[in-house]
């Protein structure tokens, strides 16, 4: 036991004091951080304004509100000189919307010349026409006014509630969650289980196990190097946690002044009507989109944290354990990392197939498939963290956690056989009949 | 009294046998010789000894008692194929595997010290393994092994990869060490360094033990009652001057001075010889042609190998 204690200590102390450790715990919050505002910035950045010529046959389309991405630029010439006279650097497209004789007038051409105009501008331009053809539609075919049709658009949003907890909130939210969750434990087993692997390399080509393995056993050998590196994993992850929730107030806090500034902005701006009073489409989408946002961050606040925390820990922990074993056993089999690939697909399928199912879990995440991939022991760490946000009954909690102990178990049994003959044979090329027969000795 | 016994230790291997009843008898505070071809089972022999693999068949007893789980720490275990976690510091390293020997951790600072200094490596201590001559390595894989003082010391092939220098530090180490009360068990290829340290030795090969006893009384069962004699004073070459009792091979005569390899016959001794040699001149030197550990260990395997041809031949 004690000599269990000493290799933890070192497992622990030789990988927590190396510069790569202290590099990916700061990198780590850092590049989530990152993650999560970088497409902020760029969309910033995106927000160049694009002009768009519109030569319009119709006479219809005249009041196409431009915003801060989309300029139009009405021309008044004929479609030939329109085109020799477009300039692709000054212009990202030419919207061309012929007059029919027969069909309503719906059709539209974009013109380009070097860039095709992403969907972004397309899709605007869409909305806006057919806004604005509907519009007419209505007031002129059925004389309804402007006030009556603003009036009769209505956003709906839905909010799932647990009846017994009383807990709002989006599916999206609840999806967000749980596929986080799967992921970080999916790469945490990737991350660390590749470390064991690694280090029991190093013992064996380095011959070290050789004298270690003298004066203890080595099932103490790897169970001391799979806990020593289940802490560093947890050190880790903790430091992971304080520091990206640091980052991410600090982030709040810049953000939450800047779109008060936005929004003051905004007001501005439309109580100098600055901008056309066409403008009215944009204004509600944004503030559809905000509250959106703001329900989406609300309900993020909504989950009981103590289980998906503690879940988390606990799929994380034994996960880890399971996995880690196998790879520890893989590492004994061979002599050089290049050997592992062979070795190493049994252990990925399992894990990549669980995030395969992401999708039809959480489309029905009560359903049979979610429900045997997250009590079998080898996909459930990541299919039952992706579950447990959408709620899981506590027996299936139970049965999942005590199936994933006794496969940890197991797996150790196993791995334990390979491992003890594997880390002492060299340079045999090691099949997997090889191995069936370690498991048999 | 023998520290440590074997008694018809058997081990097969999924493709073959690596030990077939081998028994070996280490008395204490000698040194003895584990001797063998590659291949042989030696190293299987000392991974029993050592409890890293069980035998199937067969017991091991250390001072008399069956070998169990807490004997580890009598026993002292240099392996033949051995290495160093490169990337930590040597001195850290030499702690953790004290530590895992069961020392503690001030004991093993205090005597990693006296042996360091011992071994003049106590300006590499805060160095990284990677860092040092494969030589320095080797020397600390050394220290790590003796450095829990245990009873019984196991070294497998503990001269590979020393300089002559080096080579012969450690020879006089393991010779201070039995003279300290410690049993040493070393297998070797170099036959030399065998005839130098070892008391008793046990050859392997294919599996089974084909001889074991003392060095000296081995060498005596091999003689082969050849001489060495140097004689001058006499211009005719001695193989027709001797009767049949003694057969004369190797015969050069230079400047007077008549070098020849006499092998006795017919149970007569040395003094027969003598005076038959004697009336033809002045002997200058005589002595015995005793074999060499390694011209023993060559027949021995040799005569194993055709043993084992012929009879593997009959029964086909």
């Amino acid at each position: 036991m004690n000599k269990i204690f000493i290799i933890i200590k070192r497992e622990y102390l030789s990988r927590v004091k190396k510069k790569s450790f202290i590099v990916m715990t700061i990198l780590g919050p850092l590049l989530m951080a990152a993650l999560m505002i970088l497409p902020y910035y760029v969309t910033k950045l995106d927000s160049e304004q694009k002009v768009i010529e519109v030569l319009d046959e119709t006479g219809i389309y005249y009041k196409m509100g431009s915003n801060e991405t989309i300029k139009f630029n009405y021309i008044y010439t004929d479609l030939e000189t329109a085109i020799a006279g477009f300039d692709g650097d000054k212009s990202t497209a030419l919207l061309y919307i012929p007059k029919p004789d027969m069909i309503e007038p719906t059709n539209a051409i974009l013109y380009y010349s070097d860039k095709q105009p992403g969907n972004t501008v397309t899709s605007y331009i869409k909305d806006k026409m057919k806004y604005i053809y509907e519009n007419r539609k209505l007031m002129e075919l059925y004389g309804i006014d402007k006030k009556q049709i603003d009036d009769a658009k209505v956003r709906i949003s839905i909010n799932s509630q647990n009846i017994e907890t009383g807990e709002t909130n989006l599916p999206i939210a609840t999806t967000i969650l749980g596929i986080f969750a799967g992921f970080l434990i999916y790469f945490a087993i990737f991350m660390y289980g590749n470390q064991v692997m690694r280090g029991v390399i190093e013992e064996k080509t380095s011959r070290i196990v050789e004298i270690i393995v003298s004066s203890v056993k080595p099932f103490q050998l790897l169970l001391g190097k799979i806990i020593g590196i289940a802490l560093v994993g947890l050190t880790q992850f903790m430091l992971w946690i304080v520091l990206t929730l640091t980052l991410v107030g600090v982030f709040q806090l810049s953000v939450g002044s800047k779109n008060m500034v936005s929004k003051q902005q905004t007001e501005m701006v439309q109580q100098g009507k600055v901008l056309l009073p066409e403008n009215t489409t944009s204004a509600p989408v944004q503030d559809y989109d905000d509250e959106n946002i703001r329900t989406l961050i609300k309900s993020f606040g909504d989950y009981n944290y103590t289980l998906i925390v503690f879940s988390f820990f606990f799929f994380f922990l034994f996960g880890y354990l399971l996995y880690a074993a196998l790879f520890a056993a893989i590492g004994s089999a061979v002599d050089n990392e290049a050997d592992t690939q062979q070795f190493m697909l049994p252990i990925t399928i399992p894990l990549i197939l669980a995030f395969i199912l992401a999708q039809p879990i959480i489309e029905n995440p009560q359903g049979p498939i979610a429900f045997w991939f997250s009590v079998i022991p080898l996909t459930s760490p990541i299919v039952m963290m992706i579950r447990i946000p959408f709620g899981v009954p506590a027996y299936e909690l139970v049965l999942s956690m005590a199936l994933l102990v006794l496969g940890f178990l197991a797996c150790t049994w196993l791995a334990a056989k390979i491992y003890r003959t594997g880390i002492l044979m060299y340079g045999k090329k090691i099949s997997y009949r090889e191995l069936w027969k370690w498991l048999k000795y | 009294m023998n520290l440590l016994e074997t008694r018809n230790i058997t081990k097969r291997f999924a493709n073959h046998v690596a030990l077939t009843r081998v028994s070996i008898s280490v008395p204490e505070q000698s040194i003895f010789g584990l001797l063998g071809p590659n291949g042989a089972g030696k190293t299987t022999l000392i991974r029993i000894i050592n409890m890293i693999t069980g035998p199937d068949e067969g017991e091991v007893f250390l001072n008399g008692e069956k070998l169990k789980k807490n004997h580890i720490v009598h026993i002292g275990y240099l392996p033949e194929e051995r290495g160093l976690y490169k990337k930590m510091k040597v001195g850290e390293q030499a702690v953790y595997l004290a530590q895992l020997r069961g020392l503690s951790y001030s004991d093993a600072i205090r005597k990693l010290k006296y042996w360091f200094e011992k071994f003049e490596l106590m300006g590499w201590w805060n160095r990284k393994v990677e860092e040092l001559s494969k030589g320095m390595q080797q020397k600390i894989q050394f220290i790590v092994t003796v450095l829990h003082e245990p009873k019984l010391l196991i070294f497998d092939e503990p001269f590979s990869g020393f300089d002559p220098i080096n080579a012969s530090l450690i020879k006089d180490e393991i010779i201070r060490l039995r003279n300290n009360g410690a049993t040493v068990v070393f297998s070797t290829h170099n036959m030399a360094s065998v005839e130098e340290l070892c008391d008793d030795i046990a050859l392997i090969n294919k599996s089974n033990k084909i001889l074991e006893g003392k060095v000296n009384e081995i060498k005596y069962s091999f003689r082969s009652y050849s001489y060495q004699v140097e004689i001058s004073g006499t211009d005719t070459l001695l193989k027709e001057k001797l009767d049949k009792n003694f057969q004369v091979c190797d015969e050069t005569l230079q400047d007077g001075l008549l070098k020849a390899k006499i092998k006795i016959l017919n149970n007569r001794t040395t003094n027969d010889m003598l005076s038959a040699l004697m009336p033809h001149g002045t002997i200058h030197a005589l002595h015995e042609i005793v074999p060499t550990m390694n011209d023993i260990f060559i027949a021995k395997v040799n005569a194993d190998i055709n043993q084992n041809h012929s009879s593997s031949g009959l029964t086909e």
